[in-house]
């Protein structure tokens, strides 16, 4: 019987897809704002699976943009790399598909080599190491030249459109609620609420921590390699600390454990973000205060302040809407 | 219910924080389906002993056998796995989450659905998931938490706590289950009801249970035997009416005067 309710999420999905689309073919929205759509996004992956990280499993990640960047250089580097030796070789795109999902491997494997080390520690380490981490791997991409070094990664095809990045980012959230609603993500969420606890009634711990960790870098990686095909360039400034902390902010505001409130936060500040750097430079030259777009971060430390002081729930707390719960037969 | 096989078996266990004896030269059994009461004095070492059992902490010298098997050194969850299980002093509910969610956390290492099939919710799964489901149910009935089985955990006052977190205990499916002060904080009333619970579970899970508790009629009411300790160091063991008649026992709940007079 429930095979014929279309699940809800389906629906809301179609819906996004289908009037976002219709814009674009109408010519309401204009390039600029489908680039806007296309990065909110891959944002959306990205602080959702940080969200996996840090609100579900309760650990403390500062480096999540790190993994992006693994996947946006592995695909990358990948994608130019048969794009030279034959140009027409993605008819299909499907040395695309295959690219992006080495990204996520890429990412994954790097995820599993910091994760199980330092997630066996309890406490503020794993914020240590990430933070190292995502500075590393900036360092080490600015230094190799065969993928740029400072210059970037340049000549990336571009692969990112609309309907493949929704395809990805939808896809990515159905399987994020499917594990969160799942008895291994009770086991996840659990050690959120007490470590102790959570190992007393048999969970191991530290494995569904280095799953979670592995888990949230493999979709991070994903989404970098889709960023890098959207904006055909993977560059290390893309992917340091500034970046990191925005997602961060994003998990923060939106809520932590709360994957409805990842996908709004990550929709409403890349807006916003853009809002800004309009507002900014509006600012500049039509006004004359002497201010430049680094700004941005001012104010959203400042929210993020505020958030700290008066909403430390964050626009969701850990509710989730009704289209992402999965309903259960109630005995 | 034979009584010749340990369930539990210490052999010389002492355990040490630094310099400090918290725990020392224990050797006892435990008997197969008993009630067996742990007590003593604040600082005498039971919760240490609990800590030891579960695998918190390794004990400095000594075997824990659990069933023939020495458990010194496991991670406390594989621990679990063989067949302890735990409430604790003061709560660990998993506060954020559904009562459903508190137990069925527990029953997820028996889970076999692998994280692909849980990805993709695989009809296996779904079965599982379901069946995992009913046996909740069961023992949220067995602990009167019917009504509130799909409210958030910190919502539930003291009482439905402390029998949540038995719920939980339980669903690890235990064969030895550790009840750290389950009377606590309870009026005559509620620490009555517990005591049936507490019999009712014995009974029906065919478990053993290993108390430990501060309320003397408790205790005595309950437990088949009974260990007293203090400083780390054992000063009676035996039925329970025997024990609270020992001048050491008294010595340590009351002081010497008290005693002597």
């Amino acid at each position: 019987m429930d095979k014929l309710k279309l699940p809800k999420l389906l629906i809301a999905g179609a819906i996004f897809y289908v009037v976002v689309q219709a814009l674009i073919l109408t010519g309401v929205l204009n390039g600029y704002f489908v680039v806007i759509i296309n990065r909110s996004l891959i944002f959306v992956i990205l602080a959702a699976t940080l969200n996996l990280i840090n609100g579900i499993t309760g650990q403390f990640s500062l480096g999540h943009m790190g993994f992006a960047a693994v996947g946006a250089y592995v695909s990358g580097t990948f994608t130019t790399l048969l794009f030279h030796l034959s140009p027409h070789a993605f008819g299909d795109n499907l040395g695309f598909l295959a690219a992006i999902i080495a990204g996520g491997i890429g990412a994954a494997i790097v995820g599993f080599l910091i994760g199980f080390p330092s997630l066996r520690l309890k406490g503020d380490y794993l914020a240590i190491v990430t933070l190292g981490f995502g500075e590393i791997i900036r360092t080490i991409l600015n230094n190799i030249a065969y993928v740029g070094g400072p210059r970037g990664l340049l000549g990336i095809p571009k692969f990112s459109g609309f309907t493949i990045i929704f395809l990805f980012t939808f896809f990515t959230i159905v399987l994020l609620r499917n594990l969160v609603q799942s008895s291994h993500g009770r086991a996840m969420l659990s050690i959120r609420e007490n470590e102790l606890a959570s190992e007393l009634a048999g969970v191991d711990t530290t494995r569904y921590k280095v799953l979670g960790f592995v888990i949230g870098a493999f979709f991070a990686g994903i989404a970098g390699g889709l960023l890098a095909h959207l904006l055909q360039i993977a560059h290390p400034t893309q992917y340091g600390f500034y970046a990191s902390s925005i997602l961060l902010i994003m998990v923060y505001a939106g809520g932590m454990g709360s994957l409805t409130g990842s996908i709004i936060a990550a929709f409403s500040l890349t807006f916003a973000t853009e809002g800004l750097r309009v507002g900014i430079d509006w600012l500049r030259d039509s006004v004359g205060i002497p201010i430049g777009t680094e700004w941005t971060m001012v104010i959203y430390a400042l929210l993020l302040i505020f958030i700290m002081l008066f909403k430390t729930e964050g626009f969701m707390g850990m509710r989730e809407s009704k289209i992402l719960i999965i309903e259960e037969k109630h005995v | 219910m034979s009584e010749t096989t340990p369930v539990l078996s210490i052999q010389g266990m002492s355990h040490y924080f630094g310099g400090l004896k918290a725990v020392s030269d224990f050797t006892f059994d435990v008997p197969e389906g008993v009630i067996y009461g742990l007590i003593g004095p604040n600082g005498s070492g039971k919760t240490t002993t609990f800590n030891l059992i579960t695998g918190i902490y390794t004990p400095t010298q000594g075997k824990i056998l659990f069933q023939g098997e020495n458990i010194v050194g496991m991670k406390p969850f594989r621990i679990v796995h063989k067949g302890i299980a735990r409430t604790f002093q003061n709560l660990r509910i998993f506060s954020n989450l559904t009562v459903v969610d508190n137990i069925r956390v527990a029953r997820h290492f028996t889970t076999k659905s692998g994280i692909f099939s849980s990805f993709l919710r695989l009809p296996g799964f779904k079965k599982e998931t379901e069946q995992v489901m009913e046996e909740t149910m069961e023992l949220i009935k067995l602990m009167n938490l019917e009504k509130r089985a799909f409210e958030i955990a910190k919502n539930l006052p003291y009482g439905e706590l402390r029998r949540l977190e038995v719920a939980r205990a339980l669903a690890t499916k235990p064969k030895l289950i550790l009840l750290d002060e389950p009377a606590a904080g309870m009026n005559p009333k509620e620490t009555e009801d517990l005591m049936n619970l507490v019999r009712r579970v014995r009974d029906e899970f065919k478990v053993t249970i290993f108390l430990i508790e501060h309320h003397m009629k408790f205790v005595t009411g309950i437990c088949e035997r009974v260990k007293v300790i203090d400083f780390g160091e054992t000063i009676a063991e035996g039925k329970p009416e025997d024990v609270v008649k020992d001048v050491k026992v008294l010595e340590a709940y009351l002081g010497r005067k008290a005693v002597v007079c």
